[in-house]
């Protein structure tokens, strides 16, 4: 059949002219307005998609009750990193000049339902969610402020890891983001952990899974180590809904999975259990 | 003659390098190891017991790489599972009950990515250690001795003080790593440890370690004897030192050390 040349390369569309949004959990197509309208949910199997971060501040703070604090605290680059591609400091404010965000979690005090709240939503389109110094900082802060004000912290958790760009202080910053919240409910302040598609690595492993209670969306992947490098390293293939969010809950790691359009009310719902 | 990053870890890694059992047998005139997480195992990749140092009761904990493959095989290369987390923890909770210090001994080259570690909690197991030993109302001292493999080191190198040895190598992601991500090609593995900044020397220009223990020429696995005596001398001059702060003080200092790491104190 030396007529038939599979081709090795599909031509790529521009995202102007795609007219299919496919699930990335159950690959089924979908009209690009369907897609929007389900608001990043996907009609068939429920994957509950990534959100933009001012999407995600819209639906869980009461309108125009947030106030975002910290703004100005951002990267560092105490390492002068430089790769391939070049430096650390030009890709990061190449990302800022792009998105107008300046670091990976957008912090800021809030009302939810009506009930006070310091809220942090993490980013994943800002450099992959990861954790730098300024991330670290950030919720450092956020804490302490809490602590201050006496209010419940609210963090929805999204991250490909640390930040290796920042090196060692990267990875200190899930030690300080931890002690900070362990203060934090010393003064015997809720937090609430929202692991959302995707939260995996150094965030996982650090305030993620700090939570009074951890919730989840639908489909979620969670995880610690990367699906790729568990397979290579015990040579077994694994389950297909390894590290989901429905995984965790069945191994016990879960509080609870919320459907997006529940997720406020939920969280007031435990703020109010809890005297918040 | 300057080392580069991927000499040390090199050294880091060598076979031969002294590992946990080494500086237990050299360091300490006793060493009594308890078992178990009390859940549904207990790690050989971490191991912790009561022990004796220079005269000075303590909890020792820390990562066991194996000198031989047969060793290695049974402690999982150093490469702890949940359980040996929550083995630590355990075991340092008893150590603040009786008022002990505790010295980890860091030498990973990180958390075990396996299935039954995911399912497990290896995630949470790691946070919760941070939080954990971030609050423990005793003396902690680290001694990173060989691999400080990122979130699988971390988890047992929250201190008040952490040391590490002349040629051991501590970071976020392995060079390997690293330069598979980054340059996009494995083999870049130099330049991505020159970049990473990994070495002791390179972490206390950083402020993210306190001391640098000196090793001898060529290396610890050189002479384990000299190694060892020096990481002894090291661990009691900490331990005496801390010894002689109050613990809500010591406890709020360490607080104040991680705080400061990226030091974006206003």
């Amino acid at each position: 059949m030396s007529w038939f040349v599979p081709k090795t390369e599909k031509p790529a569309i521009p995202p102007e002219k795609a007219v299919w949004a496919v699930c990335p959990k159950c690959k089924s197509h979908f009209g690009k307005d369907a897609w929007k309208k389900a608001g990043g949910i996907c009609p068939k199997c429920n994957y509950h998609g990534r959100l933009p971060v001012r999407a995600r501040i819209a639906l869980v703070a009461d309108e125009g009750s947030f106030e975002e604090v910290f703004r100005e605290v951002s990267y560092s680059d105490h390492l002068e990193f430089r790769d391939a591609s070049g430096s650390y400091r030009d890709k990061v404010e190449a990302a800022i000049a792009k998105s107008g965000e300046t670091e990976s979690v957008v912090m800021g005090v809030c009302r939810i339902d009506g009930h006070p709240a310091m809220l942090g939503v993490m980013d994943f389109a800002f450099m992959g969610g990861s954790l730098g110094t300024g991330t670290g900082e950030r919720i450092a802060r956020a804490c302490e402020r809490a602590v201050a004000e006496r209010l419940p912290l609210v963090l929805f958790c999204a991250s490909g890891g640390a930040r290796m760009q920042e090196g060692i202080l990267s990875l200190m910053q899930m030690a300080k983001t931890s002690a900070a919240i362990a203060k934090l409910k010393e003064a015997g302040l809720p937090y609430i952990s929202v692991l959302t598609d995707p939260t995996t690595g150094g965030v996982s492993a650090s305030f993620a899974m700090l939570g009074d209670i951890n919730i989840t969306e639908p489909r979620a992947l969670i995880g610690f180590a990367g699906r790729r490098v568990i397979e290579n390293t015990i040579h077994q293939k694994l389950p297909d809904d390894f590290q989901s969010a429905e995984y965790l809950e069945k191994h016990g790691f879960i509080d609870k999975i919320v459907e997006r359009k529940e997720m406020k009310d939920f969280i007031a719902k435990m703020l109010g259990y809890w005297g918040f | 003659m300057a080392k580069s990053a991927m000499d040390c870890v090199k050294l880091a890694r060598d076979p031969k390098r002294p590992h946990l059992k080494d500086f237990i047998a050299r360091i300490c005139s006793d060493f009594t190891e308890l078992h178990g997480d009390r859940l549904v195992n207990d790690d050989r990749a971490l191991v912790g017991g009561f022990a004796t140092i220079g005269g000075v009761k303590c909890l020792v904990l820390g990562h066991n790489k194996g000198a031989t493959v047969e060793e290695n095989m049974e402690a999982n290369f150093g490469m702890a599972n949940p359980d040996g987390y929550r083995k630590a923890m355990r075991l340092a909770k008893l150590a603040e009950k009786f008022h002990l210090p505790v010295v980890t001994f860091v030498d990973t080259p990180g958390a075990y990515p396996g299935r039954e570690a995911e399912e497990r909690g290896q995630a949470e197991a790691i946070a919760k250690s941070l939080e954990f030993f971030a609050r423990l109302r005793t003396p902690v001292v680290v001694v990173v001795t060989g691999e400080g493999g990122s979130g699988g080191a971390l988890a047992i190198a929250v201190g008040d003080r952490v040391l590490m040895l002349e040629n051991a190598v501590y970071s976020v992601i392995s060079p390997e790593g690293c330069a598979g991500i980054l340059w996009r090609d494995g083999s870049k593995a130099s330049e991505a440890a020159k970049a990473l900044k990994i070495t002791a020397r390179d972490l206390k220009r950083l402020k993210a370690i306190d001391e640098i223990v000196p090793e001898p020429a060529g290396g610890a696995q050189t002479n384990h004897a000299a190694a060892a005596a020096n990481v002894k001398k090291a661990v009691l001059k900490a331990l005496r030192e801390l010894a002689k702060v109050p613990v809500d003080q010591l406890v709020e200092e360490r607080y104040s050390k991680l705080r400061a790491l990226g030091n974006f104190y206003a």
